[in-house]
């Protein structure tokens, strides 16, 4: 939300005062914003241009103060490090800028330094590529052009939105060259009796929520990146976030897709279609590797007046699995969002963020968050409270707030996207988003918790209506032994139990060659072919998405 | 001691409000509304008070219409022991609203009346000083921190005002408003909503308390303050000095 934003503009603030002030090198303090979550606003170029290779290096500010070699070093398994640049890809000539010049414009064709830089870099500042180009399209018929003559040239290319992915599948791995959708940001249709929405792939979430707003529409997503994510990117990597539990996936609200491999348009406004296969659902959560999404055809919701939220506390998780069913039951159709957060992460985010208390009197070992959208205010309330105190009776809630405006519920969501926050002031941070029988997903914290001890703070919390986990583990700094502690203990056990590696975040260049916990070769393999057809050269974000074993020739 | 909470119903904080087409008011269907902020951060002090000792019973006042009941309910489920609805569809202005509340006054007799500093809809901050003045107490508004005295039936205020902190000492019975410094108001617990649903509320109207509802003021138009227009590029000092003479009229 804006607010994430805003929150960590003023972040960037705090750090940067204190990189200003304190200029005393201090070998022993490892940078404690290297996990990633640093605010998406920039260093400027030259503080870390001048902390490479002196002893700035282990200055406590903004990140990425280490060289790039050392960074991987941190993750330990992150495979970028055993990437090797393939020599088929031809390299970037003068010709080249020459030719994109002419078909965008000079504008719209960035050497720039400071640009590209930002460019180059994903939003947790874990991944950096090389690119020397960066190119801006304003439609279809300029995407198309541009990959037609990076195809003829064999010239590697990663198409790039809000630049807001967790797993570094937005920024250049080498040299590719950087085809940005962001000029593309026009809204191009609304129908106000289906509720489809057309628009470009550059528009940016927020900015379609509130065009919506106006017209008493909802976007079926909604997620924490909402303030810099196109809504092409979200397409590509089939985005979750908080209103999945109620609308479901994109691969239900998205109608069509414009893709540019080689010019696919599929854009169509049609709620039901069965001609043929269904090729949009290739491209929806292929982050770019099958083609480049310039069109978004999508089914909106109608604003709903009435939205209540209810914050609880639970003994067990057990009681929360219990309350998961009771809910889906009792409150059914009005249900639109139900997270759960440990009472680990409750501690952290009182710990690490201001102006946050725990809504819940006494403190529990789980929280839930329960949200229900409805159109009758009053109707919903008392069946929310219905279902709270009948629970509150049977024991499975041991206490409870419900919100009375908006500034209540907006805190009440404070503590549960805050926990991201807290996370990164808190030190070294281990990201994990997996999918898990609900039965099952706080096994696995409990059973990391064991394995690792005293060496850190294990934290779940995240999507439980979804069953989605987010597991992550706090340190005060990144060290080898835990990372080893980690990897591949967390896939494997997700394997086993056929659960997913990467529930909403996607695979990108972190997660590419751990594929094969959550598929089968076969699978993959066919998965390979379907790439094969239709990028041949395999230009479209490579190293990426699926391992590089399957393209090596 | 009994303690009187006046509480009103509002367009919540949180929305973004629209001025109706025909300008009579802003657009209040389909919106959500709640308990105005400083009449909650008033009953939350009502409550502290109670619950130190100083007051057996917290009664939450509220004047509109039917849809008023819920606001009461939130007031009972923070913790007021009983509320009193006013109804009626007609929308009052503070001098009505503070007749109203004297009569209540009279016939519940409290020994502290309780109001936010100001409504978020109307911004009067009127209603708590004409409450005070109709029934003869003193007041103290915008109270940042309060402390009773129960031997000497005073209490003590700091009130904010614009040049810092003033400090009142009041003889109860007193009006007190209050602003956003002095508390934080408590969630409603799942437990209190439970025991809120027994707690009685009481319908009354205008007629019962006797109070002539007739206004002086009529609302003759709302409008949206004008578009903030967009700056102008100039070329030389001597349009500057021009524009600022003969366009903007301050030199």
């Amino acid at each position: 939300m804006m607010m994430q934003r805003l929150r960590r503009s003023e972040e960037f603030i705090r750090f940067g005062c204190e990189s200003l002030i304190n200029l005393r090198p201090n070998k022993n303090s490892v940078p404690r914003s290297v996990s990633g979550f640093v605010t998406h606003y920039d260093t400027k170029g030259k503080l870390f241009e001048s902390n490479v290779g002196n002893h700035y290096n282990t200055h406590r500010c903004l990140g990425r103060n280490l060289g790039m070699l050392q960074q991987y070093k941190c993750f330990g398994s992150s495979s970028a490090s055993q990437i090797e640049r393939k020599p088929l890809f031809s390299s970037l000539d003068s010709k080249d800028v020459s030719s994109f010049k002419e078909i965008l414009g000079d504008k719209n064709v960035v050497e720039d330094e400071e640009r590209l830089e930002t460019a180059n870099t994903d939003w947790m500042k874990k991944y950096k590529g090389s690119s020397k180009l960066m190119l801006l399209p304003k439609n279809t018929e300029e995407v198309s052009q541009i990959l037609q003559y990076c195809d003829s040239r064999r010239l590697a290319v990663v198409p790039q939105g809000g630049n807001t992915g967790l797993v570094g599948g937005s920024v250049p791995v080498f040299d590719e060259v950087i085809i940005n959708v962001g000029l593309m940001n026009k809204v191009l249709a609304f129908d106000e009796v289906s509720g489809v929405l057309v628009c470009e792939a550059g528009c940016i979430l927020e900015n379609l929520a509130t065009f919506l707003d106006t017209k008493g529409f909802i976007m079926p997503l909604d997620l924490g990146a909402k303030g810099s994510c196109h809504i092409g990117g979200n397409v590509s990597t089939n985005a979750g976030g908080l209103r999945l539990i109620r609308y479901g996936s994109l691969h239900g609200t998205v109608l069509a897709v414009t893709a540019n491999g080689n010019v696919l348009d599929m854009l169509g406004t049609l709620r039901k279609d069965n001609t043929g296969y269904d090729l949009k659902h290739l491209f929806i959560g292929s982050e770019g590797s099958l083609g480049i999404v310039t069109k978004v055809s999508i089914l909106t919701q109608p604003k709903l007046s009435s939205v209540n939220l209810a914050f609880i506390a639970c003994k067990d998780y057990l009681s929360c699995q219990k309350i998961l069913v009771e809910a889906k039951k009792n409150l059914g159709e009005i249900l639109s969002a139900f997270e759960f957060l440990d009472n680990n992460s409750m501690d952290l985010v009182l710990n690490h963020l201001d102006g946050v208390r725990n809504p819940v009197s006494s403190t529990e070992n789980f929280y839930i968050l329960i949200e229900t959208t409805g159109s009758d205010e009053t109707n919903d309330r008392e069946k929310l409270e219905a279902f709270l105190l009948k629970s509150l009776e049977k024991g499975l809630v041991s206490d409870g707030v419900i919100a009375q405006d908006i500034n209540q519920a907006s805190s009440f969501w404070r503590i549960r996207e805050g926990i991201t926050e807290a996370l990164q002031k808190a030190g070294a941070v281990y990201k994990y988003d997996l999918s898990l029988p609900v039965e099952e997903i706080y096994n696995i914290v409990n059973d990391l918790r064991r394995r690792l001890g005293e060496l850190a703070n294990v934290m779940g919390y995240g999507h439980l209506g979804d069953g989605n986990l987010h597991l992550n583990i706090s340190a005060a700094d990144y060290n080898d032994k835990l990372i080893g502690l980690i990897e591949p203990y967390v896939y494997e056990w997700t394997s086993k139990h056929r659960g997913s590696i990467s529930a909403e975040h996607g695979l990108g260049v972190m997660k590419a060659n751990e594929i094969f916990y959550s598929k089968s070769p076969e699978t993959v393999a066919i998965m390979a072919s379907i790439k094969k057809l239709l990028d041949p050269k395999g230009i479209l974000n490579p190293y990426k998405v699926l391992p590089h074993s399957l393209f090596s020739h | 001691m009994k303690i009187l909470v006046a509480v009103k119903r509002v367009v919540d904080y949180a929305v973004k409000i629209r001025v109706k087409p025909d300008k009579t008011g802003v657009d209040t269907q389909n919106v959500k509304m709640s308990m105005n902020p400083f009449c909650e951060i008033a009953l939350e002090e009502a409550l502290r008070i109670k619950e130190a000792g100083f007051a057996k019973e917290v009664v939450a006042v509220s004047i509109g219409p039917s849809q008023c009941v819920d606001t009461l309910r939130t007031g009972l489920a923070m913790g007021a022991d009983r509320g009193i609805h006013v109804e009626t569809n007609s929308s009052f202005l503070p001098l009505t609203i503070a007749k109203i509340l004297k009569s209540l006054a009279e016939f519940e007799n409290p020994g502290l009346i309780f109001l936010g500093k100001q409504a978020i809809d109307d911004d009067c901050n009127q209603t708590g000083q004409m409450v005070a003045a109709l029934l003869g107490w003193p007041q103290a508004t915008f109270a940042s921190k309060v402390v009773l005295d129960k031997d000497k039936h005073v209490a003590t205020v700091d009130r904010e005002v614009d040049g810092g902190l003033e400090t009142l000492c009041v003889d109860l019975p007193a009006v007190i408003t209050t602003d956003l410094r002095l508390n934080q108001p408590r969630y409603a617990s799942l437990p209190n909503i439970m025991k809120a649903k027994s707690k009685p509320i009481k319908k009354m109207t205008v007629q019962d308390l006797k109070v002539d509802v007739k206004s002086d003021i009529e609302i003759l138009q709302v409008t949206e303050p004008p578009q903030r227009k967009s700056g102008v590029m100039v070329s030389s000092v001597d349009e500057l000095i021009d524009k600022l003479r003969n366009e903007a009229h301050v030199v």
